[in-house]
């Protein structure tokens, strides 16, 4: 192979190096996070679903529900209602990874002197800051409609920081779809397959004691349903809380660790 | 002035599985010149720009731009190019400015710097008056522009284009390629695609024709369409069912092969003889009483030279090599007796 001097007058100036990776994490963060408050339809849209559930849930079917354990249904809902926002919410990430992957920014990025990490992180932190917003609007809703913490504020802020893990998760496993699927369309449709079972066979609404044994092993032993749990016990004070906290913790940062690896190993190849 | 090669390949191959998109491209692109790669679609040229690009690794072969070999040393790379790919790769929720400045951020420069080469891109493509604008509310055109302008922030060395005017209306083509040719004035090495010969007949210094993923054909605008021969004979037919007898009709009376264009109901046909030929061709259309609505002989155009690498059959006859140094002239094709 001949090589050539690099010709006089050409600078190659930047490094690599973590700062560059956390510049550009904020910087592509702050774009994500612009372009969505730019389009506050699809914000609106992303609330208007939770607010349904909780609506339909507290005065529909509510009514009809008992919960052993609980005095008041409310209780019990909203922190499904918040776990199923974090499952939803993430699985808008599998849309944007798509949109950015077929209308050529992603290559616009990845043909920039940029950590190419830096443009997954950001994905996923706009993600989280999305839904950290979102969370607490649910949270408002359900203080409207009757929902209390029964617990400290500490715990309270634990539960919701096991929310906001667990949303966190599904972002960057729902990042990996995005990076596979690459066609925003196919996302948005996969994403709701894989999140509509997670949601309804478990915890999330109403005990799964009375479901049939098949399903209620599955729906025992599924992130949602032990992030669920964690979550009401943290916020109000009902039964143990170890257990279930730990299995949220562990399966969130199984599930990140995994589709990062894996994100991360797909991106170099696209 | 020094003409560095900024750009260089040896033997580029890329397959998609048994699909071979690169078979073996070799290119030289000498500093502050530009290099239009020519080919339909599918032809193999959005690949090679992601090679260059580092956005995809060949399986055979090297790519350098400016002496850094592009996989080994990608992040160099990345640093001394611009890409401008098929799509107009801005965000329609943030204005020009906006757009630029994150490009700007993500080449490295600090926020001040970044605010003012923004600027300057902005005035240099007259997008100033627009630039505090969500994109969302650009023309097509405008939108473009930005793109290029994206990637020009960086103050690349290299430029990168896919099909830069691929889908703009003619005013807006004619501003980019006065663009274009500024930044080459500039000192820009620029690699462009496109599937418009009048494009590359304009913008081009060195012009490389590729087709199913092999070079076919490569040198000046002139050089190519010297390689037609001297003067080219048209006939143009009334009756789409005639051009196949037309050609044979013509066959022997050039110094190349008569080639048919159906969609132009034309058929072309090289000569070195131009009266010659042309009362030549006159006599037999006559004798044959086949209806024309057109005749006549001009010099080549780009079109000519397309047509007759690209033809069905006519790869072997084309495979002329590309010459291995910019400026030496390529060998003319011998003509078939």
């Amino acid at each position: 192979m001949s090589t050539f001097p690099i010709p006089e007058g050409i600078r190659v100036g930047r490094s690599q190096n973590p700062w560059t990776f956390v510049v550009d994490t904020l910087r592509l963060t702050r774009r994500s996070l612009l372009l969505a408050v730019r389009m506050p339809q699809l914000i609106i849209l992303g609330l208007l679903l939770p607010t349904m559930f909780v609506l339909l849930f507290r005065y529909v079917f509510g009514g009809a529900i008992i919960v052993p354990g609980y005095h008041s249904y409310v209780d019990y809902l909203i922190p499904g209602i918040v776990v199923q926002t974090a499952l939803f919410g993430g699985s808008s990430s599998a849309v944007g990874v798509a949109d950015d992957l077929s209308k050529g920014a992603t290559d616009r990025f990845r043909s920039l002197p940029t950590s190419r990490g830096a443009i997954l992180a950001a994905r996923t932190l706009a993600d989280l800051v999305r839904l950290a917003y979102t969370i607490a609007l649910i949270i408002g809703l359900g203080l409207l409609v009757g929902f209390r913490f029964h617990n400290g504020w500490l715990q309270v802020l634990a539960g919701a920081g096991l929310a906001l893990l667990f949303g966190y998760a599904v972002s960057w496993f729902f990042t990996l779809l995005g990076l596979f699927v690459r066609s925003a369309e196919t996302a948005a449709v996969a994403g709701s397959v894989i999140a509509f079972p997670l949601v309804f066979a478990a915890s999330t609404f109403t005990a799964t004691a009375s479901m049939p044994h098949w399903l209620r092993a599955f729906a025992d032993r599924q992130p949602v349903s032990y992030t669920a749990n964690a979550i009401r016990a943290l916020m109000l004070g009902t039964g143990p809380v170890q257990r279930p906290a730990l299995y949220a913790v562990a399966w969130s940062c199984g599930i990140i660790v995994v589709s990062a690896t894996l994100a991360t190993w797909r991106f170099k190849k696209i | 002035m020094t003409k560095f090669p900024m750009i260089v390949t040896r033997g580029l191959g890329k397959s998609y599985g048994s699909n071979v998109a690169l078979a073996g491209v070799d290119l030289v692109v000498s500093q502050g010149t530009i290099l239009c790669l020519l080919g339909r679609n599918g032809a193999g040229k959005t690949t090679l720009v992601r090679i260059l690009a580092t956005l995809l690794a060949p399986d055979t072969g090297w790519a350098q731009i400016a002496g850094i070999e592009v996989r080994r040393d990608a992040a160099r790379v990345r640093q001394l190019i611009g890409l401008a790919g098929q799509f107009a790769a801005v965000d329609d929720g943030l204005s020009g400015r906006e757009n630029l400045e994150l490009v700007a951020g993500l080449y490295g420069l600090r926020r001040r710097e970044a605010r003012a080469r923004s600027q300057e891109v902005l005035e240099r493509l007259g997008l100033a008056q627009v630039g505090g604008q969500l994109v969302r509310t650009y023309s097509g055109g405008m939108r473009r522009r930005l793109d290029l302008g994206a990637s020009l922030v960086g103050k690349p060395a290299v430029l990168i284009m896919d099909e830069p005017t691929t889908g703009l209306d003619p005013a807006n083509r004619i501003e980019l390629w006065k663009l274009i040719e500024d930044l080459v004035r500039d000192g820009t090495t620029m690699l462009l695609t496109t599937q418009y010969l009048e494009e590359a007949d304009r913008l081009a210094d060195q012009i490389v024709v590729i087709e199913r993923g092999r070079v076919i054909a490569g040198g000046t605008p002139d050089e190519l369409k010297q390689r037609v021969g001297g003067d080219v004979l048209e006939v143009r037919t009334t009756n789409a069912a005639d051009v196949e007898r037309v050609v044979q009709l013509l066959d022997g009376l050039g110094s190349g092969r008569p080639v048919a264009d159906m969609r132009d109901q034309r058929v072309t046909l090289p000569t070195t003889e131009r009266v010659q030929t042309l009362l030549a061709a006159a006599r037999r259309i006559e004798e044959s009483n086949i209806p024309i609505a057109d005749l006549g002989v001009r010099r080549p155009s780009l079109d000519d030279v397309f047509l007759a690498l690209t033809a069905p059959g006519a790869e072997s006859r084309a495979a002329v090599p590309l010459p291995s140094s910019p400026g030496r002239s390529t060998e003319t094709r011998t003509a078939p007796a």
